[in-house]
């Protein structure tokens, strides 16, 4: 099976410990995970904001890179939502049958990490060490786009010294939402606080979630508020063991 | 081209490249029994009474039902005594305003739901008179019980005027806390008629 | 008594003025905290939920792809029964029908049921201008009219005021329309409700002209539906002499079976009930039983541009429940008045781009961004509507309508991008100039020594120009000196 990393743009240029994460994690699963560099974005930040014409050959690069592969698996639910669901429209947008075919070939392929490894490789226990009290948000995408369900806390409950602490109304968006964040910033300060404010209500040490854009915009509010909680990436948890516990990136 | 004309040539144009057939899967539910017993729990989850009784309890049933010194008004072809009830000849808004209770019977009845549903023919009256009146007393028959609402929808006759009631008149508008009682009667009492013991609708003797 | 939506600003910017208002945002919490519990409980009685969702979202779509059909088909009944059926292509018109009708019985009022269709064509005003009163009956909207306020969600149009509030409205207004409110009302809701009662009946008893919307028209029955919880509905629907219906053309149900469907999914996605506490039907003209002159209006109004749009068609299977408001977490914060509009939340940012188009007004463009596109509204929805997906889709309308003029600075920023992201060389070239960037602020920020780390990583404090959106709020780390890209080349994955 090739398998293909797709790292995501955000997570490319300021997360990178996430995507160094799922290569560390998905070797010691015996994965030889690919990353075709010809990789750039998947183009929801163009076709979540109406510009449908400038996600042409942003869908048109993705197709190119991971053309050929058998999985595609990336740290996003929000961005593999977008491969799945959202390159199609794209495509039509297009005009090119070819693009459609490729992108129909492709979009399937595409899983979100908790899908990858519960579904594809069939594991919930990767052997994982993380001591510490954690607490997951079940960020939007992943949660009513993919249809992701319970598979990242399966996932978290399996690893060595976590204890999984409920996140209060934890269904509920944190306010993120790509341009959003900018276009509404009100609105979506307003959330990120009552989602910052739930977080710290959790009791936990660590917020854990499957989509560095909306840790980016919980964290961003919880260390303005020095709120003492860090936020980790769900492969950054995962890829812990023993000894080599991560850190947990600012976002 | 007039306003329907050209709302219609509108539709049209608008569904013109997309029409096509839609397969509308049919509702695929059991048919199941009108449960008896929950209904009389879910009408009194509304807070209204519901008092059960045999047939030959139905007209002591009704005048425990209506408060001391009511006026009281029947619909035509009311099938129970009400004794001292004004029989409905066509009375004004402003009169029916002047009564107190009315007392009725239903078409069809609903358990999950606990709805009564009306159906305004022989011993139900005109839409009027359930509704100006602050007290309702409504028969039901047991066998007059469905199951949900999708059944009494086959049951009921659409050239007809019905009326669905469920529970008194309420509303949630102030910070959205139910409050019973606003327009309409404000309390209803159900008359159940049939065995309390679960018996199928049907063997009331 | 005649505030309309008109003039309103953009989202963001009518969303900053509610975010503020702290009075709202605790009445909004607790509102729709308590709805949604209801909903939760009486959707998971049903096990055949989904099952019924596809069937209404079904019955629907065929309605809507034959609409003309069913159209002719309710006129000819509604007719064989004895209703006077109208047609409207605008909000004027159905206005007029309505004033029309009021006119001809020499009226200066009508009672009205609660009906989005009447709020929509401003009904109330186009009547007042010519000396007719409409007398608002349910309650909420009875202390949306007597505030002199706008209303800010489908179902309770009050839902932004608390029992304190509509105390002093009422205490203030009542005597000025009618009969005044108790000397001694209290704010407990059960002494508000009563007020509302007396004020309002003696205005039942006179009426002679009722108008009302409906929930459903069965096209083979000619039969209406108004569904409604206080009374007023029959109220208005029984006791006047005339009754004047204003329906929008999508309310179309084939036959009276397939509201089977419909009335198991609205009351418990609307108030979280198993059953509303009134539905009242009729079709047409009952001999010797309520209005005995019976009219029917049938609204465009946009409908017909809203149905020619592939994406966005579905839009009109809405059945007003209200639920995607109630689940919104936009919605809960902001309150209905951002949205600017009588349909406000998830519905309204796609239904009234959908009903005007887009490309006219910022108002009306700001609104498919009224959303994170969190889904909540699509999986609560009871007809299925993809709202979403429908959104997404009205942004690229938007965008698409304002290509021809001077770019906006978003257009630019996406045009570069989009440049970065054709290819993974340039997106490398830009992620150095980044991570040099990133350096850069380190350098700075440990300069000012306001620079704070978390995770080991500096935090940007507060960026100029369009950035600040971000870091008014939240932090944000500085790049990486290496990206991931930077990192996998030189180490070759991870593995030197
Ligand atoms: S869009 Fe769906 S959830 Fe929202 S009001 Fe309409 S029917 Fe209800």
């Amino acid at each position: 099976m090739r398998v293909a990393l797709m790292v995501t743009c955000l997570n490319d240029a300021m997360f990178p410990d996430a995507g160094k994460a799922v290569v560390t994690l998905l070797r010691r699963l015996g994965v030889d995970v690919e990353f075709p560099a010809a990789q750039t974005c998947c183009g929801q930040p163009m076709v979540n904001t109406g510009y449908l014409d400038e996600a042409v050959p942003v869908v048109r690069s993705f197709v190119r890179a991971f053309e050929g592969y058998d999985a595609v698996v990336t740290p996003s639910g929000s961005c593999a939502g977008s491969a799945r669901h959202q390159h199609s429209i794209v495509a039509r947008r297009s005009g090119d049958p070819g693009l459609a075919t490729a992108v129909a070939e492709i979009s399937p392929r595409v899983h979100e990490l908790s899908e990858f490894l519960v579904d594809v490789l069939g594991v919930e226990d990767v052997g994982a060490s993380f001591p510490h009290a954690v607490t997951y948000h079940p960020t939007c995408h992943s949660l009513r786009m993919l249809g992701v369900g319970d598979r990242p806390e399966r996932l978290l409950r399996a690893v060595r010294g976590l204890r999984l602490l409920d996140l209060p109304r934890a269904e509920e968006c944190c306010g993120f939402g790509g341009t959003f964040a900018l276009k509404n910033a009100d609105t979506s300060v307003a959330m990120g606080a009552d989602k910052a404010r739930h977080v710290r209500e959790s009791g936990a040490e660590v917020l854990v979630a499957g989509d560095s854009s909306c840790l980016m915009h919980i964290g961003g509010l919880l260390t303005r508020q020095r709120a003492g909680v860090r936020v980790m990436h769900l492969a950054e948890v995962l890829a812990s063991t023993e000894g080599a516990t991560r850190a947990g990136a600012a976002r | 081209m007039s306003a329907r004309d050209e709302i219609l040539a509108a539709v049209r144009g608008a569904v013109a490249t997309a029409r096509r057939p839609v397969e509308v899967p049919p509702l695929d539910r059991p048919e199941r029994e009108g449960d008896v017993d929950l209904f009389a729990a879910r009408v009194a989850d509304y807070r209204a009474t519901v008092v059960r009784c045999p047939p030959e309890g139905v007209a002591a049933a009704i005048a425990a039902a209506l408060p001391e010194r009511a006026t009281v008004v029947v619909p035509d072809g009311m099938p129970y005594a009400v004794p001292g009830a004004v029989p409905d000849a066509g009375l004004s808004s402003a009169e029916l305003d002047a009564t107190t209770a009315v007392v009725t019977t239903a078409t069809v009845a609903i358990a999950t739901t606990g709805t009564i549903v009306l159906s305004h023919g022989a011993g139900e009256g005109r839409r009027v008179l359930t509704l100006v009146p602050d007290v309702h007393v409504c028969v039901v028959r047991a066998d007059q019980v469905v199951d949900d609402v999708p059944a009494a929808v086959r049951r009921l006759d659409p050239a007809r005027p019905t009326t669905w009631i469920s529970g008194p008149s309420a509303t949630s508008d102030i910070e959205l806390s139910r409050v019973e009682g606003v327009h309409g009667p404000r309390t209803l009492h159900v008359v159940l008629v049939g065995p309390a013991d679960g018996t199928p609708p049907g063997a009331v003797s | 008594m005649s505030r309309t939506f008109v003039g309103m600003p953009p989202f963001p910017t009518a969303a900053r003025a509610a975010l503020a208002d702290t009075q709202l945002r605790a009445n909004l919490a607790h509102a729709t905290t308590t709805i949604r519990a209801k909903r939760a409980a009486v959707v998971a009685e049903l096990d055949d939920w989904e099952a019924l969702r596809l069937r209404a979202a079904a019955i629907k779509d065929d309605v809507l792809l034959h609409l003309d059909e069913h159209l002719v088909r309710l006129e000819e009944s509604l007719t064989a029964r004895g209703a006077v059926v109208h047609w409207a292509r605008t909000a004027e018109e159905a206005s007029e029908v309505v004033a029309q009708v009021a006119r001809a019985h020499g009226v200066d009022e009508v009672v009205k049921v609660k009906s989005m269709a009447t709020q929509e064509v401003e009904l109330n005003e186009h009547l007042a201008a010519q000396g007719i009163s409409a007398w608002e009956t349910d309650l909420a909207e009875l202390i949306v009219q007597l505030g002199d306020d706008l209303p800010s969600h489908i179902l309770v149009p009050a839902i932004h005021r608390n029992r304190a509030e509509i105390r002093a409205i009422f205490e203030r207004e009542m005597a000025r329309v009618g009969r005044p409110a108790p000397a001694d009302l209290t704010d407990d809701p059960v002494r508000l409700a009563e007020a509302a009662r007396l004020h309002l009946r003696e205005k039942f008893l006179r009426a002679k002209v009722g108008v009302s919307g409906a929930n459903f028209a069965v096209a083979d029955s000619g039969t209406l539906v108004v569904v409604e919880s206080e009374g007023n509905g029959r109220m208005c629907l029984t006791l006047p002499e005339v009754l004047v219906s204003v329906v929008g053309i999508e309310k179309v149900v084939p036959t009276w079976t397939e509201l089977d469907v419909f009335l198991t999914l609205l009351p418990r996605s609307s108030t979280g009930e198993r059953m509303n506490p009134y539905t009242s039907t009729w079709s047409g003209v009952t001999p010797g039983d309520g209005p005995q002159e019976v009219h029917v209006v049938l609204l465009d109004n946009g409908r017909t541009r809203a149905l020619a749009d592939e994406v966005g068609r579905q839009a009109l299977r809405c059945i007003r429940c209200s639920a995607c408001l109630n689940v919104c977490p936009v919605y809960e914060r902001t309150g209905g008045h951002a949205y600017g509009s009588v349909y406000p939340g998830p519905i309204g940012a796609i239904l009234n781009p959908l009903l005007k188009g887009v490309g006219h007004d910022e108002q009306t463009d700001s609104l498919p961004y009224a959303s994170s596109l969190c889904g909540a509204c699509f999986e609560a929805c009871p007809v299925r509507i993809d709202i979403p997906s429908v959104l997404v889709d009205l942004r690229a309308q938007v965008v698409d309508a304002h290509r021809s003029g001077v770019p906006k600075p978003e257009a630019l920023a996406m045009r570069a991008a989009a440049a970065a992201f054709g290819s993974g060389g340039r997106l490398a070239a830009a992620e150095q100039a980044s991570g040099l960037a990133g350096r850069a602020l380190d350098a700075l920020s440990s300069l000012t020594r306001r620079g704070r780390r978390a995770g080991g990583r500096r935090l940007v404090g507060r960026l100029p120009g369009p950035g600040a959106a971000w870091t008014d709020a939240r932090d944000l780390p500085v790049p990486p000196r290496e990206s991931f890209r930077a990192w996998w080349k030189r180490t070759d994955g991870g593995t030197r």
